[in-house]
């Protein structure tokens, strides 16, 4: 590795002044951070963490991440101050800021705690050996008889023979790279780890002083609002600014079909757009919320196998029955309760942008390539993120305000409407499963012949032991197939990408609710049929502990007494999780009320149990949505859902009583958290649903009327 | 149009020139700097900009200026008094009552218009009370706990 790559910018280590900044640098593999675009640019590419010892003891993280209400900053810092042996209040974090942080990929796939952990605790480690080699010099006695707490180095067994963190970094311009794993402390030696300080975020968000990108107030900014089309594929006709213009303090940008107002206010920016007389021609709609399904299958990219064994048809043969079932899930939207929002101030030829986004240095890179601005001159700054979910993972918003600010030449503010929001969204994306299996006369399954249309393959991975299987992919909420101009087929007529956990969903919702219905044709347990057909330690763990804690007793489902429970469980993000849901069902109307839900998640070492389960908690309730009311409904390029009216989310009265169990595992490295408890939500209510009226719901979501009609079916 | 509106604002008076149709949502985040009452809808159907209007909570989206002349006006950053957070406030820190935050603002004055109409609430006011504010990062279980532990009856997820 070159020493360019291995130092940091040098104005960035002269602003900090002295002490020491320790800079980890663990092959991509162990971070998830994929070279990207981004990388080859003089920057210290190669670096996951940077963390910086001050000379009055202030411990800085400098990380590329960003918080959207996850709790990582939090999390992050009880794992350096762990490793460092510092206090928890001793830290402070410096995030998603791409003139200080180094570089990341972005903020999803609960990656966070997975990949970039191990860079933060080496990084802590690491400082940790640092400081003590410098204390074992200044107290002369060797590191093997030193001990550290809250950051305070003395000799074992004399506290008075001491010295300070801060002390010792004082006159040192030390920088540091590690580049292979420090030897990190084990579970069983936490102090700080694996406990749940109060997040300490809290305090800012409680009072209001908490900011947001749209919290920014630069002097003289400006605030725009964008003609946008009636539908997705639209083209303009014919467009009329004149009466816009013509309003005091207005300003009308009309560049490479960008065309905004821009106002002092946002009410002003707002009157003018509707002066704005805008015609489009939109094309006939190739199909809508209905018959998406039948065009996801038709248009499919070429599958590909993830996973095979045996012979499907020996499989089918040896079955005693066989079940072949296709199940649906909708486009759904992110519709974090923050809209995308960003503010770009030109400067001297730099721009300096702040952004709701998931994705900082992605997004300056997107903004160096729409401006012609080279990398280096454009600055992403991520205050708080009011929630993402995957859907900020690309900017729209921050490119549109980076060419308005630079066309008008002051700071501009583009923050979307809830209606753009619903627009413009990264959907979820409609999918399709068919999956084809069978059971032996014992209850065991023995074929498997999984196929998704549009979903990907996160959570196909079959734990349980089926000698007969394949496992088909067709489209993805990523890559191939996705987006709006991926091809002349023109799979999705809207944006899709990765939302919570993304496709899993889908997935989930398929095989599980499949195992409930071999479970129940073969007249057995929900529970003891998933016992018997899987040998996967870590699950059957998951799963009895979700039993216990649920007050399972064995009993075959349907029961058909309007009131039922389901099991379902999975694997995402190398967490294991099994849910129990307990569900009553109006036979008058079809509606759902969830009552219960426990959720048994194993994700390795927890760094902070609070945070987790209120992430798992998170998780069931955002997957009511999804389940119960969420479905984007369109025709052609128009979204019809663009409003809370017309998209209902999950409210105080549908949230059940969750009670979340962690299910210890610290002989394995913290895995997700952000994501796995919402996995299996669609499946196990489906399952209840299914238990309470012997009614099988196979497409999301699970609306009054659907469940109505397929009660009246059985 | 110019109109002069007074209230009081956190307390304090405030005087302001302007057109009184405008939205108080807009007037509290751009004129007066005060960020913490958030924008998430626009249409009276999230409650995130929710604030207390004479101590009822109002969708200050849905609020022209001119409806609160006289009146007094509590954003987020008038709640904690003499640097003492609301027991609200303190509640939605101690339960860890918010993820992301952006609902948080909304909810808590929400809740403090709650709990003035109904000191004690049952779970049930609770829930009912609250029904309008969305929270997507599906915070709802501990936000009502930390209304019952701020309105002195034991909070917390078991009863
Ligand atoms: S922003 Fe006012 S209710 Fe949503
Ligand atoms: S905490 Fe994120 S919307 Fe409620």
């Amino acid at each position: 590795m070159t020493d360019a790559l291995r130092m940091p910018r040098r104005d960035f280590v002269k602003a900090l002044g002295g002490g020491v900044l320790v800079l980890v640098s663990l092959p991509p593999a162990l971070t998830g951070a994929a070279p990207g675009p981004e990388q080859g640019r003089g920057y210290p590419t190669d670096v996951n963490a940077y963390l910086h010892i001050a000379e009055d003891g202030t411990v800085t993280l400098y990380s590329g991440k960003i918080e959207m209400g996850q709790g990582v900053v939090t999390s992050l810092s009880q794992m350096a101050a762990e490793e460092l042996g510092v206090a928890l209040g001793a830290m402070r974090i410096v995030m998603g800021d791409t003139a200080t942080c180094p570089w990341d990929a972005g903020t999803w796939g609960s990656m966070t705690t997975r990949f970039f952990g191990p860079a933060v605790r080496a990084a802590a480690a690491q400082a940790r050996l640092l400081l003590t080699d410098l204390a074992s010099r200044r107290l002369g006695v060797p590191r093997a008889q030193l001990s550290v707490e809250e950051g305070v180095v003395f000799v074992t067994g004399h506290r008075d023979r001491r010295v300070t963190y801060g002390e010792l970094a004082r006159g040192q311009l030390i920088t540091h790279t590690v580049d292979e794993r420090a030897v990190l402390k084990a579970a069983r030696e936490f102090a700080v780890m694996g406990r749940s300080p109060k997040r300490l975020d809290g305090a800012e968000k409680v009072t209001g002083a908490a900011k947001y990108a749209a919290d920014i107030r630069l002097p003289g900014m400006l605030y725009a609002r964008i003609v946008r089309p009636p539908a997705h594929g639209a083209t303009p006709r014919g467009l009329d600014t004149s009466a816009a213009q013509a309003m005091a303090g207005v300003t009308v940008v009309n560049r490479d079909g960008l065309v905004a107002v821009l106002a002092p206010d946002p009410e002003t920016a707002e009157r003018a757009l509707r002066l704005v007389r805008s015609e489009w021609d939109i094309p006939a709609p190739p199909f809508d919320t209905e018959s998406v399904y039948d065009h996801l299958v038709q248009a499919a990219p070429n599958a590909r196998t993830t996973e095979s064994a045996g012979d499907l048809e020996a499989g089918r043969q040896g079955a005693a029955r066989t079940f072949d079932v296709t199940y649906r899930h909708p486009y759904v939207a992110h519709a974090p309760m923050e809209p995308h929002v960003a503010l770009a101030e030109p400067k001297d030829g730099k721009l300096t942008v702040w952004a709701s986004t998931q994705s900082p240095f992605g997004l300056q890179g997107q903004i160096a390539r729409a401006t012609g601005l080279r990398v280096e001159d454009v600055r992403v700054i991520t205050p708080y993120v009011g929630g993402g979910f995957g859907g900020k993972s690309s900017g729209p918003q921050g490119v549109e305000a980076a060419r308005l600010a630079l066309a008008a030449g002051r700071p501009v503010q583009v923050a979307w409407t809830r209606a753009e929001e619903f627009f413009y969204d990264t959907f979820d994306p409609a999918a399709v499963v068919r999956l084809i299996s069978g059971i032996d006369a014992a209850g065991h399954i023995t074929l498997w012949d999984y196929q998704v249309y549009g979903a990907g393959d996160r959570a196909t991975e079959v734990f349980y032991d089926v000698p007969n299987k394949r496992v088909r992919i067709a489209g993805s909420w990523g890559g191939e197939g996705s987006g709006p101009a991926a091809g002349a087929a023109r799979y999705h007529l809207f944006g899709v990408g990765p939302w919570r956990a993304p496709g899993a969903n889908t997935n989930r919702f398929a095989a599980e609710q499949q195992v409930d219905a071999m479970a129940a044709a073969a007249g057995m347990d929900a529970l003891e049929f998933r016992l018997r057909n899987t040998t996967d330690q870590r699950m059957l763990r998951v799963l009895r502990a979700v039993a216990e804690a649920s007050g399972w007793r064995p009993g075959v489902a349907p029961r058909r007494e309007s009131r039922g429970r389901g099991l379902a469980c999975g694997i995402d993000a190398g967490s294991y999780v099994a849910h129990v849901a307990e569900v009553t069902v109006d036979r008058a109307t079809g509606a759902v009320q969830v009552e219960r839900v426990v959720c048994a998640q194993d994700m390795g070492i927890v760094v902070n149990p609070d945070g987790a389960r209120m992430q798992m908690e998170g998780c069931v309730t955002m997957g009511l949505g999804y389940s119960l009311s969420e479905e984007v409904r369109f025709e052609g390029g128009r979204v019809d859902t663009a409003s809370f009216a017309t998209y209902p989310l999950p409210r105080f009265s549908w949230v059940p009583r969750i009670e979340t169990v962690l299910v210890p595992n610290d002989a394995l490295a913290p895995q997700g958290g952000g994501e796995p408890a919402i996995v299996c939500m669609g499946a196990v209510v489906a399952n209840a649903i299914f238990d309470a009226t012997g009614a099988r719901m196979l497409r999301l979501p699970m609306t009054p009327e659907r469940v109505l009609a397929e009660m009246r079916r059985v | 149009m110019r109109d002069t509106i007074r209230f009081r604002l956190n307390g304090a008076p405030v005087s302001l020139e302007t057109d009184g149709t405008r939205t108080l949502l807009w007037v509290l985040r751009t004129d007066l700097e005060l960020t913490g009452t958030k924008y998430g809808c626009g249409e009276g159907l999230c409650g995130s900009c929710t604030v207390l209007v004479d101590g009822r909570a109002v969708h200050s989206c849905q609020t022209p200026l001119a409806a609160v002349q006289g009146k007094d006006v509590t954003t987020i950053e008038g709640l904690a008094r003499g640097g003492r957070l609301d027991p609200l406030q303190q509640a939605f820190h101690d339960e860890g009552a918010l993820q992301c935050g952006y609902c948080t603002p909304g909810m808590i004055l929400g809740a403090r218009a709650l709990l003035a109409a109904n000191p004690h609430p049952t779970r049930e006011q609770i829930v009912r009370g609250m029904e309008g504010h969305l929270c997507r990062c599906g915070a709802h279980q501990r936000i009502v706990a930390a209304i019952e532990t701020a309105s002195g009856r034991r909070g917390g997820r078991d009863d």
